[in-house]
Order: structure tokens, then sequence, then C-alpha cells
């Protein structure tokens, strides 16, 4: 008799086991903590744009790859002339934009007059003005002549930004997006959630689950309990805080990788103090970043010494440049005349990262005698007090556009840092194409930030996914901003 | 009566326009330009200037403020530039949540809160009169997003009785819509029916001590059913009073409490707008709801005189 239940109940378990895993095969559901604003990559600066919309929806001529390399995408391959100014793109075929309607050489030059047309809201727009011409050679082959030579193009055509749009749906895609990707938008109940759907006549690789959806959370502790309550498969983004939650609960794996955010204390080199080399040498020698990092991000982010995301190949470990060691600080704040330091404010945008490390940071520079005086403001107030009127001493922010050390080369961004050797280095950078010999000249870049001292530079983002157990093919680090659902699966 | 109700109806309207103008002229002064809230960090200042024209930030001040009280008039609050589309129709989307949401919430507090506080008055000064007011003061002290956490823990996580949040949209499925809105509307109605359990035991109270009652008793009914037949009715001023004004302070719950069940009500369209600077949107769902809660306050006047013959003759019997 005994038996007979054990065996109906293990019966019962199985068939709700099988259920669920059946439910789960082909189907998930993701947190984001934002919703975007609208839909179409190519008008908007915002990350969850990306999000939800860059590799799912929509392609680029290239793509970036999870390593930040540059793979063929919408163009199957490419030759560049030996000069650098000419791009021959060979375009797939058999590629239909979710409305059905063929996508050729056409749509290519659609595309890009209008990210360089007189009225374009493209965000990165500056990026592609190197761009002089693009035409039509035939339906599956398009030129695009550059107006000098740019080692970074092929990765620029591979962003968001650049995704290609059909000129028929180019207008509403704000709300109704038509692109080319392995996913066909379904819906977006504003507020909730957008729903994505396979989209079964791509030209690639056909990808496993058949339809994501893609829910907004923005509060923490509702976002464990919706995990928890099995609602959600995951997340891109838990809180530092959090993790310790699922990282020992086997019903999730956690996946702590880097993104392309570099958080610097972003210093005012036009005015006195920082100024002087010295002030900003002790104030990178009186940063404990162990300390910070442990502080702000629970030890999930990786230090950084200049201005570069550690997953790249180009990356150099700098940190060690000015090592914290704090009677160095307090001797070369001597030598520039500040033997009992000196006052100055911090500004710190909304966000938590910048908060905590704004008031760990005013403990550990209060150590060499400098004053911070921390002032919470509002992103609008950041923007326009920080970043256009360059009206602060200090402040701390996340750059999170990938390879963006070149913002050093504009004397008129906010830094203020105006180095006419810098300049000449990213310009020749810009335009170099060997891999080689750009390594050399991204690696000289880094040294001359770090060596510097142009900003605090104190950590890279963490991207902290928590993923349900089973689930494969997640990007583990964030070399652009997206959350490609193409490789994701569930394990048998 | 039509002289007091056009009196108010007046100051209703009066009120609107001020508020209408301390509205825009604060978001006006908001420092932050949108246009660049929009494309970022590293935008281009000639990409930002291009939006900004399209936005229609060009026209001086006291132009928009009269193009957008016409506008508002005919039911057109604008176009959000986050979003790209009409705000009127933004609202209209969301109002389906927040509405069921506060009614709900309003609902379980007057069923809740009006009989747990009858029931303390007639057990007034006896333990169980103390043990309700002990809990209703704790019910107004925690504080409703937590409470909302709770409520999610237990009966979502470990329950799994009811989702931890989120919203199918009621044509798609209405049962888990109401299913979606059950434990948002107790975390909300939890400290209103609070409040309503002390201000109903209280006026009750009072109200027992009346000379009425105590004829009402020697004409031999019990002290219950003298309560129950004279003293409520009497009593109900004061709690229509409170929840008139509750209903504002649900209207701030629900942004809090929709946030905490992620649900796409008016609360997230209002805070994600403040978030990113769609000005435009800001106004419209300010407006909305000014005109709610000052429409709620015109009601309960209006519901007075209806409830209370004094107030129509101004005091006299």
């Amino acid at each position: 008799m005994r038996s007979i239940a054990t065996l109906l109940v293990s019966a019962t378990l199985l068939l709700t086991g099988v259920t669920a895993v059946f439910a789960q095969a082909d189907d998930i559901t993701i947190a984001v903590a934002l919703e975007p604003p609208a839909l179409d990559p190519t008008a908007g600066a915002a990350e969850a744009i990306d999000i939800v919309t860059y590799q799912n929806i929509f392609e680029g001529l290239t793509r970036i790859d999870r390593d930040g390399s540059v793979q063929p995408g919408l163009a199957s391959d490419w030759t560049i002339s030996d000069d650098g100014l000419s791009y021959v793109f060979s375009l797939r075929e058999d590629v239909v934009f979710h409305d059905g309607s063929t996508f050729d050489a056409d749509d290519v030059a659609f595309t890009f007059e209008r990210i360089l047309a007189d009225d374009s809201t493209n965000a990165q727009k500056s990026l592609y003005e190197v761009i002089e011409a693009v035409e039509v050679e035939d339906p599956q082959t398009v030129r695009f002549t550059l107006a000098q030579p740019s080692g970074r193009f092929l990765f620029d055509i591979g962003r968001g930004d650049a995704v290609i749009v059909a000129s028929e749906s180019a207008e509403n895609n704000a709300t109704l997006p038509i692109g080319t990707g392995p996913y066909a938008f379904v819906q977006w109940d504003r507020g909730s959630r957008v729903i994505l759907e396979r989209f079964d006549s791509y030209w690639g690789d056909r990808p496993p689950l058949a339809r994501a959806t893609i829910q907004f959370i923005g509060d923490t502790a509702t976002l464990i309990n919706a995990l928890l309550a099995g609602e959600v498969d995951g997340t891109n983004n838990m809180a530092a805080e959090a993790l310790e939650v699922f990282a020992n609960n086997p019903e999730f794996q956690v996946l702590v990788g880097t993104t392309e955010g570099e958080v610097v204390l972003a210093t005012n080199n036009r005015i006195e103090p920082f100024s002087d080399l010295k002030v900003r040498q002790a104030m990178a020698h009186a940063i404990d970043r162990d300390a910070l990092i442990e502080g702000v991000t629970y030890g999930y982010s990786a230090p950084i010494g200049s201005h570069f995301a550690p997953h790249h190949p180009f990356y150099v470990d700098l940190t060690q440049t000015y090592p914290y060691d704090l009677e160095r600080a307090r001797t070369l704040l001597a030598e520039a005349g500040y033997e009992d330091g000196f006052s100055a404010t911090l500004k710190l945008p909304p966000v938590g990262y910048a908060r905590q490390s704004g008031q760990i940071l005013a403990s550990q520079f209060a150590e060499i005698g400098i004053t911070l005086e921390l002032i919470n403001v509002e992103w609008a107030q950041w923007l326009e007090d920080v970043l256009t009127n360059h009206d602060y001493d200090l402040s701390i922010v996340a750059h999170v556009e990938p390879f963006d050390i070149g913002i050093y080369a504009d004397p008129d961004y906010y830094f203020g840092y105006d180095n006419a050797d810098f300049r000449e280095l990213i310009e020749t950078l810009n335009t170099t194409t060997d891999d080689a010999e750009r390594r050399t000249l991204a690696e000289e870049a880094q040294r001359i930030l770090a060596e510097d001292a142009v900003n605090g530079y104190l950590f890279e983002l963490a991207q902290t996914g928590v993923w349900r157990a089973g689930l494969e093919g997640m990007w583990q680090d964030s070399p652009i901003e997206g959350l490609v659902l193409r490789d994701l699966r569930w394990s048998e | 009566m039509p002289g007091i109700a056009i009196r108010r109806i007046a100051g209703f309207v009066a009120t609107l326009l001020v508020a209408a103008l301390v509205v825009f002229v604060l978001l006006d002064l908001l420092p932050g330009d949108p246009a660049r809230f929009i494309l970022g960090i590293n935008a281009s200042a000639e990409a930002v200037a291009s939006l900004r024209t399209q936005m229609g930030f060009d026209a001086p001040a006291w132009q928009r403020f009269g193009d957008w009280l016409w506008g508002m008039l005919q039911g057109d609050f604008g176009i959000s530039y986050t979003q790209g589309a009409p705000v009127a129709e933004l609202i209209a989307e969301r109002i389906w949540v927040t509405l069921p949401l506060a009614g709900v919430a309003m609902v379980i507090s007057v069923a809740v809160g009006l009989p747990l506080g009858i029931a303390a008055a007639r057990r007034r000064g006896r333990p169980a009169d103390t043990a309700l007011m002990v809990l209703a003061q704790i019910g107004i002290a925690i504080p409703n997003f937590w409470f909302g956490l709770l409520l999610a823990l237990v009966f979502a996580v470990m329950l799994g009785w009811l989702p931890t949040g989120g919203f199918i949209p009621w044509q798609e499925d209405p049962v888990s819509a109401a299913r979606s809105l059950v434990l948002p509307g107790l975390a909300l109605a939890l400290p209103q029916a609070a409040i309503l359990a002390r201000v109903m035991r209280t006026a009750l109270v009072e109200v027992s001590g009346q000379d009425f009652i105590r004829t009402a008793e020697a004409k031999g009914m019990t002290r219950g059913e003298a309560l129950w037949r004279h003293g409520v009715r009497n009593a109900l001023l004061p709690v229509i009073t409170i929840l008139g004004l509750q209903f504002a302070f649900l209207i701030s719950g629900v942004i809090i409490v929709e946030n905490v069940f992620y649900l796409p009500g008016l609360g997230r369209l209002v805070l994600a707008a403040i978030l990113e600077r769609d000005l435009v949107l800001v106004r419209g769902i300010t407006m909305v709801l000014i005109v709610a809660v000052t429409a709620t306050m015109l009601l309960t006047d209006l519901l007075y005189t209806l409830v209370d013959p004094r107030v129509r003759t101004g005091g006299r019997p």
C-alpha cells in the first residue's frame, strides 16, 4: 500500500516536473531594471533600448560578439582598399525584414543617410561623420567611402546606433520596431514588458528559444521575490548586495563579468588645484581601490588604472601606476603647496555606485587632508552643471560607451584635459587600421592617461547576472550594450 | 444649497488654474535639458539642438503655457517626448491599472476599517477595544512598500497563491489581471483601514455620549441597537472627510506600491517620466492627479450636504 502511495507521489512529481521542463523548454522571462522610452536604437542613447533590441530585433552590417570582437552581420564579408578609405561590403542574400520586405543595399544606404541627415537625432552621429559616401553598387554590394582611414569603423557600424532599418518602417520603429534579427517584436505592454518571438524566416541559425519576455522590474527586493517565486528566469544586472542570496542557491547560477562602464572620479583639470599634476597624483595615491570595491560592489568589480575596459584585448593593467600610499600622497600634496590639504566639492549623480563611492572616497581623502563636500544631484542637474557648464570640482560617473578613450582628446569635454600629444595619438589611433599598431597606440594612450592621473580611475562596473540553473548561452561580459538572446537555451 | 454648490465649483476651477500654473512654472524651471537627457553624454551639441527644435522648446514660455492649457481643454495633453505617443493615450492606458487598484484598496479599507471601528466602539475600554486600537496603530505605522514586499514574500514566494507582481492586460486575461491587484490592493489598504477604524471608533464614542443615544436607550433599545440605528449615521461625517483625504494618500501610495509590484499604472509612468525628464508627460499626469484629488474633495463637500442637513442650512436647526 505504502509503495503504491510512493509510486503515485513520484509519478505526480515526475509529471509536474516534466511539465515544468516543457514549460521552460522554449521560452524565457528576463527581468531588466529600466524600461526603454522607445524601441529605436538609432534615435536615443538609453541603454535600455539596446537591451531589448540590439542583435535581437535589429542587426547591423557587422555585429559585436561576446568577447568584443567584430563578426560579420548582415554583411557576409568585406574588402578594404589599401589606403583604408574604401570598404566594399557583400550583403547576405535571403535576408528579410520582419514585415516580409527584403533587405538589400538600398536599405543600407537609407540607414546611413538617415544617421547623417541634418535633422538626425542619432546619439552617436559623430562616430559616423567619417563616412563621406555610401554607394549602392548592386543590390548585394555596397561601397563606403571614408574621409580618412578609421581603425574603429567596423566596430562602430556594429553598434546599436547603426543597425539597418528599412525606409518603409523606420519612422515607426520607436513603437513598432521592424528589423532583420532572429527575434521579431510582438507586443509592448508599456510599463510592464516587451514580448519577442523567434522569427521563422531568419537568415541565420535558428535560435533555440521560441519566445522571450523582457519584464521591467526596478525594485531589487521585488526582483528577488520574482526570481524566487519562479516568475522570472533571470536578470542581467542584480544589485551586488543581493548576489549572496543566489550564490548559494542550487536553483540559480550567478555570472559575474565586466561591462564597458569605467567608473571614474571625474576631475576638473581646468581649475586649481586640480590643474596641478602633483595634486592629481596625490589623489591617485590616496585611493584605496580594494576597500572602495569591497564597500561599493561587495568585491564584484575589477579595479582599473586607466580609462579602458579590462576585458578588451588591448587592455593594460595600470592599477599600480600610483599605488595606494598615503605617505607619498602627503609628500606630493606638500610639494604642490597644499601641506594642509584643501576642500573641494564632489557632485554625485543619483546612482548607487556614485553615491557610495563618494562617501568612501571622502573618508579616504580625509586621510591626506582633502575635505570633500558631497553634493547629491539629479541626472538633469548633473548634465547641466557638470557635463555642460563644467561647474564642478569632482564628480563620480561611469562612462559606458565601448572604446571611448577618445573623449580625452576633446579639450572642451568636461574633464578639461588639454594635451596636444594625446590628441595626436588618438588621431593616429583613429586612422590606423592595422591591429598590432592599434594595440601599441591604445596601450600608449592608456599609459598617458594613467600617468597624467587625469581622473581618478576607480573600477569597471560589473555585469552581475543571476540566471535559473539550466540556462545556457548567456554573455558573461558585456562588451557592448545589449542582452543578446540568440544563444540562450535550456539544457536537457 | 445651489449657492454653496456654485461657490464650491468655482473654487474647484480656480484651484485647477492655479495648480496648472504652478505645475508649469515649476517644471519649466527645473534644470536639465530634456534633449541632452534623451541623447546621453556622448552626443554632439548639434544633435541635441536638432532634437530641441523638434520638441518645440524654442517658443517663449507664456506661449507654451497657453498652448498647453488650450490643448488640455480639448483633451490634448501633448506628445510625450521620450515615448513619442500622445500623453492622453498613455494616461488612458495606465489608468485602467491605477483606478481599479485604488478602487480595490478603497473597498478593502472601508470593508475592514469601518466594522473594526464600530466593534471597538461597542467594546469601549475592554481588552478587545485596546487590542484593536493597538493593531490599528501598528497598521498606520507600517510603510506600505514594506508591507507589500512582505505580502509578496508570504503569498507569492512561499505559498505561491498569487503573483509577486506584473500585470497581464485586462483584455488578454481578466482573471489574472484581477489576481495581480489583490496583493498591492491589500498593501495599500492596510494603513487606510487602520486610520478609518480609529476615526470611526472615536466618532462613535463621541456620538454615544449624546442625548439622542440616551433617549433611544431609554426607549428600550440596547446600546448596540442605538449605536447602529442612530449613532453610525451621525458619526459618518468625520469618516467621509477622512475618506476624501485618503484618496490623495492612496494616489501617492499607488506610486510606491506600483513600483513594488511592477504594475504598469500611472504611478510607474510618472516616476519614469520624472527620471527621464519627460516634462510634457509629468505635467499631464500631475494635472490628471490634481483633478482627481480636487474633484474628490469637491464630491466630499457636496456629500456632506446630503448626509448632514445642518451643512445645507449653515448650522441652523
